[in-house]
């Protein structure tokens, strides 16, 4: 058993249309997995199942070590997650929010002012902990839930798309902190249907109509071609 | 697992600090029934003659009659609100993030469900409080007897916005709500007239009105409020939370499938 992120055999379908069939992944610890595939590739289910707002019939995640279907609670509280659409209450402070996070998790509340200055510290937030969330640009709204994802010390790290709606700048911001995170030793699941997210050493899985078409080191697989080239090739030789 | 108690804390925090943001809301809620009090009885009283029915002891307004029923509105009123903001929480992401925490599913649906009946126990308590100040009063004590009838009836009807929240697919069936829930629960109950009255005009009518928990909410809050149990009404409430918590629960639970096409 790992202390990453393992799916093993995992299946699901809404009614007659399967979303899932028979996924298996395996992300160890300090890696960075882009979970690539084009829209309706079945990644949102994905995200869902290993969160737990949705249980797959058949098939297998384990999380650190920890069955998700028998020890819901020990998996998800080593799980981070920064979902596609924003879970920031804009009513809220920064802080506020992430002190939210933090009761949510059951983190000692001596523990909590402190965890939360460092996880801002660390996503360089800091000085708009006390503005509204409300106020914050996309950019920041993203970093802000980085560093609420990271308060309890996740061993992995789960992302949906999070750099959708984001400006360059902001976007390539995003994707060095988290690969910067994966080298420290993190498990980084970040899923993405845009190719230059992805570098050369990142673990590569494609995703394409619920089925895993590949997966192995990126600059590997590509081979001589772009990583563009090489996904249009896979996903339209598939379709 | 520690951290059960700073989980309530937090999510009665969140539903506070959101009532203190959306002031309109709570003018709204007081409004509303003020208006039925204040036009709606008003016009009413020589309509409507009243004749002295338990709890009472001597003959009543009819705006008196009235208040323990606009008290269950607000109740309701705030019930459905939670499943609008539960329904609006979901596509605004919050809810994945309440549902994602490790703690127990049902507990955190319990917190939630609690964070709001005690907004809307406060909303009931200003409203008597304007009402007090128009010389519709209870008596003294009755203030006090009424707030556990208020929790338990925000409860039940808290239970039945999470139990419509876990099934209504998007914010415009709202409107559906409105006409298919609140509409008829509110005016098939005692709320606005005694039942014998609307025994007089159709027993069918009458038998729904027994039969709707509205009813028992709003009897619970009546005999409360003056110093009375009524143990009926009593049970009637309690069964009814603990039946559509139970729905609740079940709407909620990730291996059913009714969030599928939700997430």
């Amino acid at each position: 058993m790992t202390g990453g992120l393992s799916v093993s055999d995992l299946s699901f379908d809404y009614g007659s249309k399967k979303a899932l069939d028979h996924v298996s992944i395996d992300v160890p610890p300090a890696t960075f997995c882009a979970l690539l595939g084009p829209n309706g590739a079945g990644k949102s289910t994905l995200t869902a199942l290993l969160t737990r707002l949705l249980v797959a019939p058949a098939g297998e995640i384990h999380v650190a070590g920890h069955d998700l279907r028998k020890h819901p609670r020990r998996a998800l509280g080593d799980l981070g997650v920064v979902f596609q659409q924003s879970t920031l209450d804009l009513n809220l402070t920064v802080r506020q929010n992430l002190a939210y996070f933090a009761a949510l998790h059951g983190l000692p509340r001596s523990e909590v002012p402190g965890r939360i200055d460092a996880a801002l510290d660390r996503l360089d937030m800091r000085q708009r902990a006390d503005e509204r969330a409300g106020g914050l640009n996309g950019g920041h709204r993203r970093r802000t839930e980085l560093a609420r994802s990271l308060l309890h010390d996740p061993k992995v790290l789960l992302l949906d798309e999070p750099t959708v709606g984001l400006d360059a700048a902001a976007r390539s911001a995003i994707t060095d902190h988290v690969h910067d995170l994966a080298a420290q030793g993190l498990c980084v699941l970040w899923t993405t249907h845009l190719t230059d997210e992805v570098r050369d050493g990142d673990q590569l899985i494609v995703l394409h109509r619920g089925r895993v078409l590949t997966h192995g080191q990126a600059g590997v697989l590509r081979g001589d071609h772009t990583l563009s080239n090489w996904f249009l090739a896979q996903t339209g030789e598939a379709a | 697992m520690t951290g059960w108690w700073g989980v309530t804390r937090a999510v009665i925090g969140r539903e506070f600090l959101r009532f203190v943001h959306q002031r309109e809301r709570f003018i709204a809620a007081l409004v509303r029934p003020l208006v039925w009090l204040l036009v709606f009885a008003a016009g009413f009283r020589a309509a409507l003659g009243l004749s002295i029915i338990p709890p009472y002891q001597t003959y009543i307004t009819y705006e008196t009659y009235i208040v323990p029923g606009l008290c269950a509105m607000v109740l309701l009123f705030n019930g459905m609100q939670s499943s609008l903001s539960l329904v609006y929480d979901r596509e605004m992401g919050s809810m994945r993030l309440l549902l994602t925490s490790p703690f127990p599913r049902w507990w955190l649906l319990f917190c939630r469900l609690f964070g709001a009946t005690v907004i809307s126990v406060l909303q009931v308590y200003a409203f008597l409080g304007i009402a007090a100040v128009f010389d519709i009063t209870m008596p003294a004590w009755g203030y006090i007897a009424v707030l556990p009838g208020l929790f338990l009836g925000g409860l039940m009807l808290g239970a039945l916005g999470l139990v419509l929240s876990s099934f209504i697919r998007q914010l415009e069936n709202f409107a559906g709500v409105m006409n298919f829930i609140i509409f008829p629960m509110f005016f098939l109950s005692s709320a606005l007239y005694p039942l014998w009255k609307m025994a007089e005009s159709s027993p069918f009518l009458h038998d729904l009105c027994a039969l709707n928990p509205f009813t028992h909410v709003v009897e619970l809050i009546r005999f409360l409020l003056y110093l009375q149990f009524n143990p009926t009404a009593f049970l009637w409430v309690v069964t009814s939370t603990f039946i559509l918590g139970a729905i609740a629960i079940w709407g909620y639970d990730p291996a059913r499938g009714l969030m599928k096409r939700k997430v």
